[in-house]
């Protein structure tokens, strides 16, 4: 049989994320079209529409979560955002009027989309824990 | 009266001065506090909600009057100290003397980002990054790895060319000197000297490295510099916006001052090379 299974699928997945993540987020822009032929990418881009994505980047865990109207996250905002945690912890993120968002550890650069956000996180963190925002 | 220099006119006492002040603060907890503040703006501080501190007209007096905070307080240690300013249009490179371990320390180290050498560098064992986002206690930089370049002078001159402070809706998506300035939009000015510098510069707790009060010192100076290039130009707005500082009102978090209080710098300071309106050049 021919067909790949699933578990290749997501592996080489897997393989060409962390190939992206080394070149940056430039190249992450540049791949996003090739990336989505495979059925794994599909997959992936399924679920970032949905506003739901768990997935291990460079050996970290992200997890986010649609948001809520109506819920704040972090106590810090009026408009309803997404969780995105890293390794279970809470990344503090914003969009900006122009729809582009930003975290706390990437604060002055842009971003399209949350798990772009994230994954830009994960590269910064080199392997560090967040700790609770604004924390000590 | 205060005099702002270049940083890269400081002679080796005036470095050394500077520096042993910053490690005093830092020393007696005081430092860790604007940190602190600092932060708490970058998180609180919306497009669509109350901003202050940044992505809004009052990025500029409110920063100006934090900046105003943190001199007097290094001038409570050494009178000597004023905040030098870095014109990263010209020294532009990490070769630069303010990166020397003299004065700032160069970049970080390609495993962990560390900086290694310089009064700052965690192994000297004086300055601890306490009120950060993540674990790494150790300042961080990566100079030109987030972005290859620094702004140049014909970026910030066509910056310094926009005759409007601001415009609605008075946020990270204005028109305007201040939102092209800051960076937001546009060439990108401010914000891409953040990234240009890495580690910790480039997160909501910047102010963990020094070199943040050098830039600022240098984004209010062209403050100055495009008020008199646009003598008739007035902060903005003026009155009754709902989320956003008008000229008049107080600021988050001193309550006791406002923008117009903050327009004329040379009421608390002036700078080794004043702004002279263009007709004058």
């Amino acid at each position: 049989m021919n067909q790949i299974t699933r578990r290749q699928a997501l592996g080489t997945t897997a393989g060409a994320l962390s190939v992206l993540g080394l070149a940056g987020a430039t190249a992450y822009a540049a791949g996003t079209d090739s990336r989505a032929a495979t059925s794994a990418g599909a997959d992936s881009r399924a679920a970032i529409s949905a506003g739901a994505v768990d997935e291990v980047y460079q050996g970290r865990r992200i997890e986010i979560t649609p948001a809520t109207p109506g819920t704040h996250h972090g106590g810090h905002h009026s408009a309803a955002l997404p969780g995105v945690r890293i390794d279970g912890r809470e990344l503090h993120v914003m969009q900006n009027a122009d729809g582009t968002w930003i975290s706390v550890v990437n604060h002055y650069e842009t971003y399209s989309d949350p798990l772009a956000l994230a994954r830009a996180a994960v590269r910064e963190l080199q392997g560090a824990a967040l700790v609770p925002m604004g924390g000590m | 009266m205060t005099v702002r220099k270049n940083q890269a006119e400081l002679t080796t006492e005036e470095k050394r001065a500077f520096t042993n002040a910053l490690l005093e603060l830092k020393r007696t907890g005081r430092y860790d506090r604007f940190v602190t503040t600092h932060n708490g703006f970058i998180m609180g501080d919306t497009d669509t909600g109350d901003r202050v501190g940044h992505r809004s007209p009052s990025f500029l007096p409110w920063h100006r009057r934090f900046l105003l905070e943190f001199e007097a307080a290094l001038q409570a240690v050494d009178k000597s100290v004023s905040l030098p300013y870095w014109d990263w249009t010209t020294d532009r490179t990490p070769r630069a003397s303010l990166w020397a371990a003299d004065f700032l320390g160069g970049t970080g180290r390609a495993r962990d980002g560390q900086v290694l050498d310089g009064p700052f560098a965690h192994a000297a064992g004086k300055w601890e990054v306490n009120v950060r986002v993540d674990a790494r206690a150790y300042l961080r930089r990566a100079l030109g790895e987030g972005v290859a370049q620094l702004p140049t002078k014909a970026e910030v001159e066509a910056v310094l060319a926009m005759p409007v402070y601001d415009a609605a809706p008075w946020n990270s998506s204005s028109t305007g000197f201040r939102n092209n300035l800051e960076g937001w939009r546009g060439a990108n000015l401010h914000n891409r000297v953040h990234v240009w510098v890495g580690g910790q510069m480039a997160t909501g707790v910047s102010p963990n490295d020094p070199v943040f009060w050098l830039h600022h010192a240098f984004i209010d100076k062209l403050w100055a510099e495009w008020q008199a290039r646009h003598p008739r130009s007035p902060y903005l707005p003026a009155a009754g916006t709902p989320n956003v500082v008008d000229l008049n009102d107080t600021m988050r978090p001193w309550n006791d001052v406002t923008p117009a209080d903050m327009l004329d710098h040379r009421k608390f300071y002036t700078f080794d090379v004043e702004p002279a309106a263009v007709s004058q050049r």
